[in-house]
């Protein structure tokens, strides 16, 4: 059993598909230098400029042509740097990447992962900090997967470049140098299958990426409080996995789903409404969602607190819900 | 280039001085973000002060100017108060924006100043809008648009310049060309000629200059204007180094052994330095400007560190007036 960082892990998951299949290649901006993280580091040195490309400030083009280039049955990764710059290519992403297939009746398959490093990070204000899952997992024909450890970070990124169709693939910037184990001999669990991370009696606590961990340490802070909570952790959004969910609501009667982004029209919206439409007679409260006021996100502290969600935060909603 | 018979004495002093500022803000900075008082990232010009300094100076303070993530130099020189800056990049009230913004959003609406801004490019296309309506209204005023050498592979670029030759518009493209886009030489992903060949295929004139010699830039920047004034959109292509790494914190391992060090010789605070003495102006007032120049950002530093974070719940004011947060943000 290896352990690594989460950073780590991903570029652990992208060397070793680069080795198993010469088909799979990335490009982005400043990657021959590591990315502007160091997911990419040491990577062009091992696969050469082809298979690392570094690409001019062409958000657009980078896409697009990721695009063209897994229609001719290439992988590209695509780096996004932030997921607030793939905005810059999102006619590329949502109307030609996801709606190839569809449109040209199946002649074609767009086999590519987007990496959008994504959420609150260190001051970055409004256009470097957002969480957009909700949106891509709106548009029919994209794949949405949100790793929240080392080891999902490792297998997530494989199974995301093995995978026919366009995957959006959101890492979390505060997760970078989160340590964990990477077991190579581990199960490994497709996407669509959430992980029941802390099995529980009392209340179901859904979450993903950042929040995931979050969650936990709340779900510590519940059991203190004689509340035993069972933390899912959904890793993808698309498919995302309606019977673990559906099944442990079934026990508990109660669900939160928390996440960072904005609450209004996010994708705790989409699973409490599937919770309530599918396993009401279950339900002991009604399901409660945790997000983001429907504000940008500030730069000062302050501010910025006011979209951060914290353990304590869901402690007490949570307490609340299960009337404790 | 060497001081000439008519060698303005006063007004490059006038300009060194602002370079001056602008270093100084940037070194205060610096050391604010090194003491953990500027919590997100800073991208200093340091190095390339010419470009910010000779080109605004030479504009109005109705004239409308937008920048980029590396906005210090340009924000200063239009005439923005630094303390507003100084409190802005630290977080607190009564920065420029509110707080909410931070140095890659820092503007100033009340000198012309339209926004830095932390999406590559995307300042050109708002640009060439906001020249779009100084000519709807019929206004006698320009619109400076600065960007990188990096932004010019960006679709706004031939987007925005296309629009603001058709449409005729008063803009001043500039292109800061500090040789990198981050950690990349942006040579090794730029095809062709780069900002100038680009432009002057759309029919928009355009031309290199060392922007490293504020002599040159000062020249340029009014010889280009008044074109502006005449005749819509240019460009002006100014060569410059950036001295120091991409953000703050970025040690710029990714730069040849020494090519940093062998470009301090051509800073053009030096080199404006070296014009002065060579024209009669002593070391002593050089370096008053200069002391000057470093307490004016010290008390600016002071004001910030001082200063108190904005209260939590600003966070939902300036969102939206319908569906207006404050009183509906869940
Ligand atoms: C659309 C977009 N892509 C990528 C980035 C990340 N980024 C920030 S600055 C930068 C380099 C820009 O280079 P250049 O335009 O030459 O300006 P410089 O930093 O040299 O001043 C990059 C790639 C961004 N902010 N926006």
């Amino acid at each position: 059993m290896k352990q690594m960082t989460y950073l780590e892990a991903g570029r652990e998951g992208l060397a070793e598909m680069m080795r198993e299949d010469t088909s799979v290649w990335a490009l982005g901006e400043d990657l021959g230098r590591g990315g502007v993280f160091g997911q990419y580091h040491g990577l062009q040195t091992e696969f050469g400029k082809d298979r690392i490309a570094d690409t001019p400030i062409s958000e657009s083009c980078i896409l697009g042509s990721a695009v063209g280039a897994a229609m001719m049955g290439t992988r590209p990764v695509v780096e996004m740097r932030f997921s607030d710059f793939a905005l810059c290519a999102v006619d590329e992403l949502v109307n030609q990447a996801a709606k190839a297939r569809y449109m040209f009746g199946g002649q074609t398959r767009v086999p590519m992962v987007v990496r959008e490093p994504s959420g609150l990070w260190r001051s970055s204000a409004a256009q470097h900090s957002q969480s957009l899952e909700a949106w891509y997992a709106h548009i029919p024909g994209l794949v949405v997967v949100m790793p929240s450890t080392p080891a999902d970070n490792r297998t997530l990124l494989m199974e995301s470049i093995r995978c026919d169709d366009p995957v959006v693939y959101l890492e979390h910037k505060s997760l970078w140098d989160f340590e964990g184990p990477v077991d190579d001999g581990a199960e490994i669990l497709p996407i669509g299958k959430a992980r029941v991370a802390r099995p529980g009696k009392d209340v179901t606590i859904v979450s993903w990426s950042a929040m995931f961990h979050t969650s936990m340490e709340a779900a510590e802070g519940l059991a203190a409080k004689g509340v035993d909570a069972e933390v899912i952790d959904l890793r993808t959004l698309w498919p995302w996995d309606k019977k673990t969910v559906f099944e442990s609501v079934c026990k508990t009667g109660h669900l939160i789903v928390v996440h960072e982004a904005v609450q209004v029209g996010g994708f705790g919206a989409e699973i409490a409404a599937s919770v309530t439409e599918n396993v009401f007679s279950d339900l002991k409260s009604a399901p409660l969602r945790i997000g983001a006021p429907r504000i940008p996100i500030s730069y000062a502290p302050t501010m910025e607190d006011e979209v951060r969600i914290t353990a304590e935060q869901i402690i007490e909603k949570t307490l609340n819900r299960v009337g404790k | 280039m060497m001081p000439t018979k008519n060698f303005d004495q006063r007004r490059y002093a006038q300009l060194f001085k602002q370079m001056c500022r602008i270093r100084a803000f940037e070194r205060a900075a610096i050391n604010a973000k090194n003491e953990g008082l500027v919590l997100g990232a800073i991208h200093p010009s340091i190095g390339q002060e010419a470009a910010a300094v000779g080109v605004c100076e030479n504009l109005n303070k109705d004239d409308i100017l937008l920048s980029t993530h590396r906005g210090h130099g340009h924000t200063l020189s239009k005439g923005a108060d630094p303390s507003a800056m100084m409190l802005e990049l630290l977080g607190k009230e009564g920065g420029n924006c509110a707080g909410k913004g931070g140095s890659m959003h820092i503007a100033d609406f009340s000198v012309g100043m339209l926004g830095a801004n932390g999406v590559v490019g995307a300042n050109i296309n708002i640009a060439v809008g906001a020249a779009h309506a100084i000519k709807l209204k019929g206004e006698n005023k320009i619109v400076v648009c600065i960007f990188g050498d990096g932004a010019i592979n960006r679709g706004p670029f031939l987007e925005g310049l296309n629009w603001a030759k058709v449409y005729n518009l008063p803009i001043l493209f500039i292109c800061e060309d500090n040789g990198y886009s981050a950690t990349t030489h942006t040579k090794e992903t730029t095809a062709g000629g780069g900002p100038v060949v680009r432009a002057q295929s759309l029919g928009i004139k355009a031309e290199t200059f060392d922007g490293n010699d504020i002599i040159t830039v000062d020249q340029a920047a009014q010889d280009y204007i008044e074109r502006v004034k005449k005749s819509g959109p240019h460009l002006l292509h100014f060569l410059t180094y950036r001295l120091e790494g991409h953000t703050s914190t970025d040690p710029a391992a990714y730069r040849p052994d020494g090519e940093a060090d062998g470009k301090w010789s051509n800073d053009p605070i030096a080199r404006c330095r070296n014009l002065l003495v060579e024209d009669g102006v002593s070391a002593e007032q050089l370096d008053k400007f200069d002391n000057e120049a470093t307490a004016e950002m010290t008390r600016v530093y002071k004001i910030a560190r001082d200063a108190s974070f904005p209260p939590a719940l600003d966070a939902y004011k300036d969102v939206q007036d319908i569906g207006n947060p404050q009183t509906e943000a869940f």
